[in-house]
């Protein structure tokens, strides 16, 4: 690959909440103008934590309902809604009554991927008999806008020690799925623990990821999207942009800046709701990647 | 959730009673913290017998789980201030970890 092509592979966009757009070229973000007038776009949410109730956040099914209403201003035509998962604080029923609802009432078709406090019943089963049905086991794809749509579980049958895990299972079966399928077809994946290693000692990564990856390569413009870490960060790697989105609940510091990576509950009155957030992903016609926009609650 | 747990730990109490050591004096239990996603102590020491009691102290759930593929114990999702108890009767090295957070890490070491 040539560097100029490169480089405009590595393209992507992050609104950091002041209004200013940056585009992120060769990992170096820059100031650039929006270029947003593709043809298809969609939304991501993730970390509602229903059921979680401390410092910094006493309503977070408040913040949920915040950021559904604030979807409403960015999404724009799109009718698709992405979860990546820790929808409920315990995975107790009642959280997941309350998430369902105020998720309904964006009206948006809304697809989900456990994040490891989902499934804390029952190996899951009642989480993926309800948010994840068209994947008994919380993985599952499907395409919509001519995007390859692919949602991954890496929460369950963790290793002490270990990261996210996919498992050889789910592994042999994004392999089938991705078989035969066109290179020039946008792909994204969406997870809840990050598909590239953000910080081992707080097991902020996917141990197997890379063997998944290895099935991705070939295609021009695949976008990873993650949640679980509650902050926004990227990493672009070759045709591979990875993204994790702002938390509806709580932030969790970044990586190494605290000594565990539990809720910042320090958080000065009125600085919460910047800390929290969405994220807009918008194809840009004609070329490899999507630009992805996060947008706090506020600020 | 916590009657769950007592129920959860008074098996495995009447699993270890079949276990040779039955009848031995019981020693006192045990304590340890799970706070700042840490086991403290990480590693204890204890006699046959004796009564291990984990207490979450974040308000991030945790696990107690067995970390071998035997999977032979796993508590519920503790809550904070919830608390998960099991008595060891067979002497070993027994490693466990958090399920949500695997790089939390202990060891029980029964003699």
């Amino acid at each position: 690959m040539t560097e100029v092509s490169r480089r405009d592979a590595l393209t992507c966009m992050l609104w950091a909440g002041t209004g200013v757009v940056w585009s992120v070229a060769g990992g170096i973000p820059r100031a650039a103008s929006a270029a947003t007038n593709g043809d298809f776009s969609f939304v991501q949410i993730s970390d509602s934590h229903i059921g979680f109730n401390g410092p910094p956040n006493m309503d977070v099914p408040g913040t949920l309902n915040l950021a559904i209403t604030k979807l409403k201003d960015v999404r724009g035509p799109t009718s698709l809604l992405l979860h990546t998962g820790d929808v409920s604080h315990l995975s107790r029923p009642a959280q997941f009554d309350t998430a369902d609802q105020i998720i309904g009432t964006s009206g948006m078709d809304a697809h989900f991927v456990p994040g490891e406090h989902d499934v804390l019943e029952d190996d899951g089963k009642k989480f993926f008999e309800r948010f994840t049905k068209a994947g008994a086991r919380g993985y599952y794809s499907f395409d919509q806008g001519g995007v390859h749509f692919i949602g991954l579980n890496n929460v369950q049958n963790l290793k002490s020690g270990g990261l996210g895990l996919l498992g050889a299972e789910q592994l042999a079966w994004l392999e089938r799925d991705l078989a035969g399928r066109a290179a020039s077809q946008p792909i994204v994946v969406f997870a809840h623990i990050p598909l590239w290693t953000v910080y081992a000692q707080w097991g902020w990564g996917t141990e197997d990821s890379a063997q998944a990856l290895t099935y991705l390569k070939r295609f021009g413009s695949v976008t990873v999207l993650n949640g679980h870490i509650h902050q926004v960060m990227q990493k672009v790697e070759g045709t591979v942009a990875f993204h994790s989105a702002m938390s509806t609940a709580f932030p969790q510091p970044a990586p190494g800046t605290a000594p565990n990576p539990g809720p910042m509950k320090n958080v000065a009155p009125g600085q919460l709701n910047t800390l929290l957030g969405i994220t807009r992903v918008h194809e840009v016609a004609g070329k490899g990647p999507l630009a992805i926009i996060d947008t706090p609650l506020m600020g | 959730m916590a009657q769950g747990m007592t129920r959860r730990a008074s098996l495995l109490l009447g699993l270890g009673a079949m276990a040779p050591g039955l009848g031995r004096a019981e020693a006192a239990p045990v304590a340890v913290v799970i706070e700042e996603f840490a086991f403290t102590p990480a590693e204890i020491k204890i006699t046959r017998g004796t009564k291990v009691v984990w207490t979450n102290k974040d308000d991030e759930p945790h696990t107690v789980s067995d970390a071998t593929a035997k999977k032979a114990f796993k508590s519920q999702a503790l809550d904070k201030g919830e608390t998960f108890s099991l008595v060891f009767q067979e002497a070993g090295t027994f490693a466990y970890f958090c399920s949500l957070h695997p790089h939390m890490m202990g060891t029980v070491v029964v003699t």
